[in-house]
């Protein structure tokens, strides 16, 4: 009899909703209903069990072909080629879970090289915002429960959160907001009349990159200064801002939830810095808290992880080892993909070939690239080397951080397929085959010495060279 | 001549974009999905492009064809839309304006009618940029 599995958590959004039902098989090994999942959350549960899957790695031969390998020589190809290059770089990490995130950390320490998730090409800005000016935020709880004034700017989860207005934002009965929707004031901030802005009580239709000064005019209606405001402001008109200012004055408890709206566009990091200032502002008078729409699952997993092993949630150098350092346009993966300073690239749990520029991608395949991921993405496709891996969240158990930063541990659905490993159990095993490694090294180093023959001085991994008590 | 026009371009996930990317990204559903660039009607009829055309994007830094509907989510004359995926990425400047995020919206594109030319698959487009 089919067994109906309850309290699933989904691996697609920063949702990360974990309320989903799935309906497995008698003997535990396909998925055949999944219920309260948006239609994209569904579908991921769906595929997993519904196609042949690749079940062993697979390394580029001479000829262009791919043959399969084991584990075991998937991880002595990588350990070796990490130990080769001068700047390896791990990207990625949307789509595994906290676990494997810190393995990650393990493995670039060991190889000296950079360490970067999907942060990188969506909420690194408003990240550095957040360095730079702080930020009052909540938990996505308190918004069910408390809010009555909700602002979606450069978001459209009609599309990207399919499921953030009906389990969290908008329409739920929270404790203070027993009538829902009908209680709550939406304001949709966006170029475009999305299907957000189609069910919003205010859309203010900015101009394309003209966020900053949209946020400034706010600003100038808090301070006084609403008559110095011109008739238009970023194709915005004046009476529109006065009319969401006071709504905004007004609110008990109100949210602003930005998306890449902000952080794709002109502006970057300064547009999310003056979103708080403006949230700070709005403070003085009334409550206001700032989310960030985080794109995956576990995207948020990297940027905790990371925070309390080295300070720095992403764009990490460990080129000197132990010694962490960021700085993004300098330490961040697209920059030093255009400036060809990565001789190795590890694409898991995302797909760079699909979702970077491609005059990033051509640059990075200069060079070895490995990907490691459960399906055929077009990163896999590229790669030279493919390490297939269980699916985090349906296959994988594991802790994710969702937008708010609250982390939730995650469930397995089905087992792996036989013979399988985690992202986790392969970070591990390349750690481990380096060490190996870089063992063997320093005791071919030491007999030679003994007799008297040349010494070829190790020059490279001084610092894990110490590390493994040489 | 060719009637062509310079348009501002944003690329963002679409719900069908999304489904697309999980069935897979060799999938007629994916390139069904992304291979299209949505655009004001107005802005189509100046450059004489029937819904359904194949059109030529070009940038800064490269260029590609898709298929022009009219957006399904109204966009102001002057703005087009590639959904985020394998074609948007084709012509998405690298500049990062020191943040590490690419210029994924807010980039000039001229589109111009390619009649006759072929809207190309996912692989196919990505091999060839890389040389394999």
């Amino acid at each position: 009899m089919p067994k109906i599995l309850e309290g699933i958590g989904c691996p697609y959004c920063g949702c990360s909703c974990d309320d989903i039902k799935v309906v497995v098989s008698d003997d535990g090994k396909k998925i055949l209903e999944v219920e309260n999942a948006c239609a994209i959350g569904t579908e991921i549960f769906l595929q997993a069990t519904n196609h042949k899957r690749l079940t062993r790695p697979l390394l580029r031969q001479p000829d262009g072909s791919m043959q399969e390998i084991t584990y075991q020589e998937a991880f002595d190809f990588a350990a070796k080629a990490i130990m080769k290059a001068k700047k390896p770089l791990i990207y990625g990490f949307g789509s595994t879970t906290c676990e494997a995130q810190g393995a990650a950390a393990q493995l670039m320490e060991l190889g000296c090289g950079i360490l970067d998730n999907c942060a990188s090409i969506c909420h690194g800005p408003s990240l550095m915002a957040f360095f730079d000016n702080g930020h009052s935020t909540c938990t996505l709880g308190e918004v069910k429960n408390r809010a009555d004034v909700v602002l979606y700017w450069g978001a459209n989860p009609v599309h990207a959160h399919p499921r953030h207005m009906a389990r969290y934002a908008i329409y739920p009965f929270g404790f203070f907001k027993g009538n829902g929707f009908q209680e709550r004031t939406v304001i949709v901030v966006d170029p475009r009349k999305t299907d957000t802005a189609g069910i919003a009580d205010y859309h203010l239709q900015i101009e394309q990159g003209k966020d900053y000064e949209l946020f400034n005019a706010f600003r100038m209606v808090l301070y006084g200064y609403e008559s110095d405001i011109p008739e238009m402001v970023a194709g915005v008109p004046k009476q529109s801002i006065l009319e969401v200012s006071k709504i905004m004055k007004g609110a008990k408890f109100g949210v602003v939830f930005f998306g890449m709206g902000l952080t794709h566009t002109d502006g970057r990091n300064h547009n999310v810095d003056i979103a708080i200032s403006l949230m700070r502002d709005l403070n003085a008078v009334s409550k206001w808290s700032i989310m960030a729409m985080r794109g995956h699952f576990n995207v948020a997993g990297p940027n905790r992880v990371w925070c309390w092993t080295y300070g720095f949630p992403y764009c990490i150098d460990l080129t000197k080892g132990d010694h962490a350092h960021m700085n993004p346009g300098e330490t961040s993966t697209i920059d030093l993909a255009i400036r060809d300073e990565i001789d190795l690239f590890i694409n898991i749990g995302t797909d760079a070939a699909a979702h970077f520029p491609i005059d990033a991608v051509r640059h990075l395949k200069k060079h070895t690239w490995i990907t490691i991921d459960p399906n055929m993405s077009m990163a896999a496709e590229v790669a030279d080397l493919h390490i297939p891996v269980g699916i985090s969240g349906v296959e994988v158990p594991g802790i994710v951080y969702r937008m708010d930063n609250v982390p939730i541990q995650y469930r397995k659905v089905v087992d792996i397929p036989e013979g399988m490993l985690s992202d986790e159990e392969v970070l591990t095993g390349i750690v481990n085959r380096i060490e190996e490694l870089l063992q063997n090294q320093a005791y071919e180093v030491d007999e030679k010495s003994q007799k008297g023959l040349d010494v070829i001085p190790i020059t490279s991994f001084p610092e894990a060279y110490e590390s493994v008590g040489n | 001549m060719t009637p062509k026009k310079t348009l501002t371009m944003i690329t963002h996930r679409s719900i069908e974009e999304g489904i697309a990317m999980e069935i897979g990204k060799q999938s007629r559903e994916y390139y069904d999905a992304c291979s299209i660039i949505e655009m004001n009607e107005l802005d189509m009829l100046q450059m004489d492009i029937e819904e359904g055309s194949p059109v030529r994007v070009v940038s800064e830094c490269g260029e590609v064809i898709v298929t022009a509907i009219i957006g399904k989510q109204e966009l102001s004359p002057g703005l087009c839309n590639i959904r985020q995926g394998v074609w948007a990425n084709q012509i998405v400047p690298c500049r990062t304006q020191s943040t590490g995020v690419p210029q994924f919206s807010g980039f000039p594109v001229t589109v111009a009618p390619a009649l006759g030319a072929r809207v190309r698959g996912a692989r196919e487009l990505i091999f060839e940029s890389v040389g394999m």
